[in-house]
């Protein structure tokens, strides 16, 4: 079982006040507050082992190269990778769709081709694609979204054809917290010989996830939104998708050398082996640091300990919240099939104004589109207010939220 | 203080609905930011002295005691500049 109060005193920032309120932090589907564990292993690295890594002989180099390296061997067990060579660290999810975006699609893509993207998208794995399409003249078709904000899989079914060349989808959505079936839908994308890329945001931190498993061929995360520092992510694709792909970014690092060419006066370059081929220049080392000790963190924790918590905040939640008379709940309401998220409006107010009424009571949480404007529309909500649990939320938080929403009410 | 930049740390435009502002005065002068909003805008609703609704020149938007403000339904930015000098200065 996990001990929300035990580790709440992990995170020193959950000891401020905020408008003379007792914190509390329901945005940790935006970014999550960071445990002492992980502040000191930033701290350690730069104290101790600074320097740049591989292709240097001195002894804080090799100490800072195994770190960096041991890093991406965490987050391969982590998720069940085959080796750390199908892990390349990049800035996040979005950096991490993007590369799926330019190495793989820009060379692979072409008029006639489709990309399914479905409607429940966060922006970053809408935009690449669209973008990508004008260059190289693809079409990217939607998947429907049903009403109470689930995936529509006959809708799945209708779009996949022999001209679908990747399938990209969310594995959680960043508005509902609704869990996405992503093996079967990865089942079916390779029956019609199409790629698939998950977007793992919002799943990675808060249950556990295998990707030989899912069978998903690239699945992109945020180390922000799981403990770790901003700036650091990863993205996994299967080593024989990867070892065809072009590199994303050209420069250090991702070549074995570079060579100079005296009759036709051009420079050639060999590519270096999985994943450097992909981290290009001086990576962000001490991300990479914080995010094993935010993985090895996780893993102490136990991933289904974590899943069951958020799993009784979101039932708790999300009674406690119908209680209220003027409060909404949006989308589907099963917290079993959902993920610690629960998007809501409060009559007669924006949910920016009711994000300001919550703040006002050291209460914070989000509101607007949070970055999914189509999901809104097909949900037919000009915005949202959103509350997004973690491990270090507590029953008692969400009383005192349920209370202070029931004050906004009377206002 | 002569400015608006003097009072306002932040302005964000939000995303979602119709375009608002929301205005997060700077915390040494948003005592004396509110204090002179409450003079010159007329106020419609105090809310437990959490929130006020406000107008000023046929133009709504909602202050908070904690030194933040929403405007609704503005133009632009430039609009929303020219109230707030009207309102502070």
């Amino acid at each position: 079982m996990l001990n929300p109060y035990k580790i709440r005193e992990d995170f020193p920032i959950l000891k401020r006040e905020i408008n003379d309120h007792p914190l509390i932090y329901f945005d940790s589907a935006a970014t999550t507050q960071k445990p002492k564990q992980v502040i000191a292993a930033i701290k350690e690295f730069y104290e101790n082992c600074n320097a740049n890594v591989h292709r240097a002989v001195h002894t804080l180099s090799q100490e800072s190269s195994e770190l960096y390296e041991d890093a991406h061997e965490e987050v391969a067990k982590f998720i069940n990778a085959d080796s750390m060579e199908e892990i390349i660290f990049l800035r996040g999810t979005t950096e991490a769709i993007n590369l799926v975006a330019y190495a793989w699609g820009l060379h692979n893509l072409e008029g006639g081709d489709e990309v399914l993207v479905t409607l429940m998208e966060h922006h970053s794995n809408i935009v690449p694609w669209e973008m990508l399409s004008k260059t190289n003249g693809f079409q990217v078709k939607y998947v429907e979204v049903n009403d109470d904000g689930t995936l529509n899989y006959e809708s799945f079914e209708n779009a996949i054809s022999h001209k679908t060349k990747i399938v990209c989808l969310t594995h959680v959505s960043n508005v509902t917290g609704f869990i996405n079936d992503v093996k079967n839908v990865a089942k079916t994308a390779h029956e019609h010989e199409a790629l698939v890329l998950v977007d793992g945001a919002q799943s990675v931190p808060h249950f556990p996830v295998d990707v030989k498993d899912l069978d998903v061929d690239f699945f992109g995360f945020s180390g922000h939104k799981m403990l770790a520092p901003t700036g650091i992510g990863a993205l996994y694709g299967k080593r024989e998708v990867l070892e065809e792909m072009e590199p994303f970014h050209g420069g250090g690092s991702m070549i074995k050398e570079v060579t100079f060419d005296t009759m036709t006066k051009r420079c050639s370059s060999s590519l270096n082996d999985l994943p450097w081929k992909f981290e290009a220049g001086t990576p962000n080392i001490s991300g990479g640091v914080g995010l094993m000790a935010a993985v090895r963190y996780l893993k102490d924790i136990g991933m289904n300990n974590v899943k069951v918590h958020e799993e009784n905040l979101t039932e708790h939640a999300t009674r406690r919240m119908q209680e209220c008379d003027k409060v909404k709940i949006y989308g589907l309401k099963d917290a079993s099939l959902k993920c610690g998220i629960i998007p809501f409006g409060v009559e007669g107010l924006s949910s920016h104004d009711v994000a300001l009424f919550l703040d006002s009571y050291g209460i914070m949480v989000r509101s607007g589109f949070h970055c999914a404007q189509p999901l809104h529309e097909k949900l037919k909500l000009k915005a949202s207010a959103r509350v997004s649990f973690y491990i270090y939320n507590t029953p008692e938080e969400i009383d005192r939220f349920v209370e202070v929403l029931r004050e906004i009410e009377q206002l | 203080m002569s400015n608006v930049e003097d009072y306002v740390a932040r302005i964000e435009e939000t995303c979602g609905e119709e375009k608002h502002f929301i205005v997060i005065f700077k915390y040494d002068s948003k005592n004396e930011a509110i204090v002179k909003i409450l003079k010159k805008a007329k106020v419609e609703k105090s809310m437990s002295r959490i929130a006020f609704e406000l107008t000023f020149r046929k133009v709504s938007f909602r202050l908070y005691g904690t030194g933040k403000a929403i405007f609704r339904n503005l133009k632009d930015k430039k609009a929303l500049q020219k109230i707030l000098a009207d309102l502070l200065l």
